[in-house]
């Protein structure tokens, strides 16, 4: 290998992958890349644009049975061509020379194993070593990741490891043979913002240490620009955009990484609508609109008083014996009438939690929830069955909330017939029907099934049965988290234009600081079940007074200076 | 993951709306084996219909033919079989006499028999009905699948045989499955002092050997087919139970359930409308792969002589015949009921196999 022939050459490849009706999709279009050896390229786009298609390629991954690689393609690693290699070859490549790290460290890791053990495999079925040679090298790897007391922890299962902790192990499993090329699929999507932080900072130092050309697949634009030496951006199993890091930040030439760039929420500013990819697939040029200014102000009508919430969970221990786990501590906030009340905290913190206790699909512990001066928290079930309606919940996960057996229609005149909305079938139905247009569907959609919408549609369906009710306060617990960013762009500027026209009241529950600063006037922080902060939404984010808010404000990936010289959130 | 979204857009942009039935009975339709395994049971199905209508098989009773008689197509393979009529036992006695004395057939003269009146009579009043008796084999040899030791013909004991160990599966597995799906429901669903209760009384059940239990209820309950479903039905329900305790259990915390929960249904709407559905595809795997078992254990019971009452048939009453049919050689209602029985149950077993695959397709 010449010092200038690159490590990794992917040529023309083509994937298409057949589908239950016998179509064939086309995942890959013929895309062509190169990866030299000791740098680092992220693969940017959102999903179905053939990201993961690429590397499951790479590392010859792919289903056999319904996969076609199209003629032509071609991917060389040092040379060797990789879609021809016998299986033989390819298993003394994979593990050695390229490794993989995957997006879920927990269903990576094999439950019945220790860490150890499973680093120990790797290391004595690739380079020879006895077990004991394996052994010490498994914990200086794990030394090497940063995982604490590494001679105890390598003796541990991994559901005795946190989230972050497994995927160090994962990577150093990945860099256990010292590959010459690593890929990272989404290795950070699982996992907290501050643990995201140190993972990426542990991946670059790796990267430098061993001289490993990295492949790093991500939907987040923002998180590329901490470390990645060139970026590419793909979207429909098309590279859009391939070019080095500053120049694609700064001088970004394609419509769409232009689109990208602009659609996340950014923390220095608020315009009134985020811009989408239309707006920039359009002729004329992105006129930026103008800001939004946000916060309570005195005098706001109060729909929502809570004091003093508490949620605790027991949970058996032995014959008789309970342990009591305190999920939410003493929480007390006041949500104004048309404003948006925003919670961040890490996982376990116990937002959403609050959420759910406010919704009663929790039961309180302690604590008042005042609605326009009732304690809904102390009414009985039929009481508050009338009082459901003015409270709503959107999920997360829009692919788990509707309910695949019922159409649209289905889904959205349940709840007007649960609350008597409407006096004839024919008078729902047309509601269902407007709603579903105000949320930007076709009124066609109604005999469909959610299976057959994308996840922007289906959380549109999901807030459309909110809005059946005509609710007052709308709970939004991580709606818009599972979303691409530019339908997750989308979704926000629907529910802004909801709250300016209805207004709504939304307690808005996310870990995502930089979409929570575009949404809110108020937000509260919160860790381990408690509050540590609360304030207006511009004064939490410039005046940070909890030494944890610095710390997970300090954790947003910073990304490239923005053309306008302002950092990308 | 990234190549789900592309299907998702396909499936939008095409303009029919299939349900998540209508996707899986698509599927099902390209698998070969499992359609051609539903025509199989479609086709027991119509037959037992049939029987159980009285259109076919409701002769079974009738005696048609000579005992034991071969099928059409192995008439010169059997055992021969003679029929002893009154005339040829009458003959034998003449041709004994005039061999020897009278007094050494009986040990004793015409005068002393105390039985030859009797016999006189029986004689007269066989010569009355003979005339019957001998227009009784107008298939001799002709039947597809021969005659039993009654000379009944052995295709409508097999038809019969069928809508009744259809009837006795199918219904038997429906009940279980009812039984089934409504504790566990409840106890999935509830949790908490209703699924300690039930998971005791489960316990209580499942402690006891299936076989054991199914002997002891049908020991005490009078014989009949309805019996024998009823003890089915309170013997195999606890597998349906454990399946739909775990499945309520899981969909219980589904964000579907709880935004039904949000907006206010009812636990019975939730339980039944909005989860049930949702698992109604492993309960048609399960009804099938019960109906299986069921017939089988109906086979075990009758051929142990707890099954269906005299008057009726099915297939393990016609295998309760065979042994002492198979010493005499006499094969043909065994085979049948085997061949039977064995495409049924291989039919079924695919079909519930391609079912999953259709129904779930995760597991591809």
């Amino acid at each position: 290998m010449t010092p200038l022939s690159p490590l990794l050459s992917v040529r023309n490849l083509g994937v298409s992958f057949r589908m239950e009706s016998g179509e064939h999709f086309q995942a890959l279009k013929g895309i062509s890349f190169d990866i030299a050896a000791n740098r680092t390229v992220a693969l940017v786009g959102e999903s179905g644009s053939g990201k993961s298609v690429t590397a499951m390629a790479i590392m010859r991954l792919l289903p056999d049975h319904h996969t076609t690689i199209a003629a032509g393609s071609e991917i060389l690693f040092e040379g060797r061509k990789l879609l021809q290699a016998d299986r033989h070859t390819l298993r003394a490549l994979r593990g050695r020379d390229i490794a993989m790290i995957f997006q879920d460290p927990m269903s990576s890791l094999n439950p019945v194993f220790t860490v150890g053990d499973q680093i120990i495999e790797t290391l004595m079925l690739h380079t020879g070593m006895r077990r004991k040679a394996a052994r010490q090298r498994a914990i200086a790897l794990l030394q090497e990741v940063g995982l604490p007391e590494p001679g105890r922890k390598v003796d541990a299962y991994p559901h005795q490891l946190s989230g972050g902790q497994q995927q160090r192990v994962m990577i150093a499993m990945a860099i256990a043979c010292e590959p010459k090329l690593l890929i990272a699929d989404e290795p950070t999507t699982a996992l907290d913002v501050t643990i995201q932080q140190q993972i990426l900072q542990l991946l670059a130092q790796l990267q430098k240490k061993h001289g490993m050309a990295v492949l790093f697949i991500t939907h987040d634009l923002g998180l590329v620009g901490e470390f990645a030496d060139e970026v590419i951006v793909m979207r429909h199993g098309e590279i859009r955009e391939h070019g080095p890091l500053q120049q694609v930040f700064s001088q970004p030439q394609d419509a769409y990484t232009k689109a990208l760039l602009n659609c996340r929420p950014q923390l220095d500013s608020r315009p009134a609508r985020l811009a989408v990819i239309d707006d920039f697939l359009q002729d004329q040029p992105y006129q930026p609109p103008p800001q939004r200014a946000r916060g309570y102000v005195p005098g706001d009508d109060i729909v929502l008083d809570v004091q003093g919430l508490c949620k605790s969970f027991e949970s058996r221990e032995g014959l008789f014996g309970k342990r009591v786990f305190h999920a939410v501590k003493d929480v007390s906030f006041q949500l104004a009438r048309g404003k948006t009340l925003g919670i961040v905290g890490e996982s376990g913190s116990g937002k959403t939690t609050v959420g759910l206790t406010l919704m009663r699909l929790h039961q309180a512990s302690a604590g008042r929830a005042l609605f326009n001066g009732q304690d809904i928290l102390a009414m009985s079930p039929r009481e508050f069955h009338a009082c459901k309606r003015r409270i709503q919940i959107i999920f997360q996960n829009p692919y788990a909330s509707l309910n695949p057996r019922f159409t649209v229609e289905e889904i959205l005149l349940e709840p007007m017939v649960l609350h008597g909305i409407g006096h004839s079938h024919a008078e729902r139905k047309q509601l269902a029907m407007a709603l579903l247009e105000r949320v930007g569907l076709p009124s066609r959609a109604l005999q469909k099934y959610p299976h057959e919408f994308s996840g922007g549609q289906r959380q549109r369906i999901a807030i459309a049965r909110c809005l059946t009710m005509k609710p007052d306060v709308l709970i939004c617990d991580e709606s818009v988290s599972a979303l691409d960013v530019s339908v997750q762009a989308q979704v926000l500027n629907l529910l802004q234009d909801l709250q300016d026209e209805c207004g709504l009241s939304y307690l808005f529950i996310s870990h995502d600081l930089s979409v929570v600063k575009h949404i809110s006037d108020q937000v509260m922080v919160m860790q381990q079940g408690q509050v540590v902060e609360q304030a207006n939404a511009d004064t939490l984010y410039a005046h940070p007074q909890h030494p944890y808010t610095r710390q997970l404000l300090a954790a947003i990936p910073q990304g490239w200076p923005h053309p306008g010289g302002v950092a990308l959130a | 993951m990234t190549n789900h979204t592309p299907l998702l857009a396909a499936d939008a942009a095409c303009p029919a709306s299939r349900s998540l039935w209508q996707l899986g009975w698509q599927r099902l339709r390209r698998d070969r084996i499992g359609l051609a395994a539903l025509w199989v049971v479609a086709a027991f199905v119509l037959l037992a219909l049939a029987g159980w209508l009285g259109l076919a098989g409701s002769h079974w009773r009738h005696e048609v033919a000579k005992p034991n008689t071969p099928p059409a197509l192995f008439k010169h393979y059997g055992p021969a079989t003679v029929e002893l009529t009154a005339a040829d036992i009458d003959a034998a006695q003449q041709h004994h006499t005039s061999t020897a004395d009278a007094s050494a057939a009986t040990g004793m003269s015409a005068e002393d028999d105390p039985l030859a009146a009797d016999m006189a009579a029986a004689q007269a009043a066989a010569a009355k009905t003979a005339p019957a008796s001998t227009a009784v084999p107008p298939h001799d040899g002709s039947l597809v699948c021969g005659s039993d030791s009654r000379g009944r013909d052995v295709l409508q004991k097999v038809i019969q045989g069928t809508a009744t160990s259809l009837l006795v599966g199918l219904s038997g597995a429906l009940l279980a499955m009812l039984i089934g799906t409504v504790l566990g429901a409840l106890s999935g669903y509830f949790g908490r002092r209703v699924d300690d209760l039930l998971m005791w009384f489960y316990s209580v059940f499942t402690s006891v050997p299936d076989m054991l239990l199914l002997l002891a209820f049908s020991a005490v309950m009078s014989r009949g087919i309805d019996t024998v479903i009823m003890v089915m039905a309170l013997t195999s329900w606890t597998g349906t139970y454990r399946l739909m305790r775990a499945e309520f259990m899981k969909h219980k915390c589904r964000e579907y359930v709880q935004a039904a929960d949000a907006i206010g249904a009812s636990h019975r709407s939730r339980m039944f409308r909005h989860i049930l559905p949702n698992v109604t595809h492993l309960l048609l795997v399960q009804f099938s792969l019960l109906t299986v078992a069921l017939i089988k254990y109906e086979a075990i019971l009758s051929f142990l002589g707890f099954g269906v009452g005299v008057t009726q048939t099915s297939w393990g009453a016609m295998l309760a015949e065979a042994p002492a049919e198979l010493l005499q050689g006499y094969w043909w209602q065994m085979a049948a009921v085997t061949l039977c029985m064995s495409l049924l149950v291989t039919a079924f077993s695919m079909l519930t196999d391609s079912l999953r695959d259709a129904l779930d397709p995760k597991v591809q």
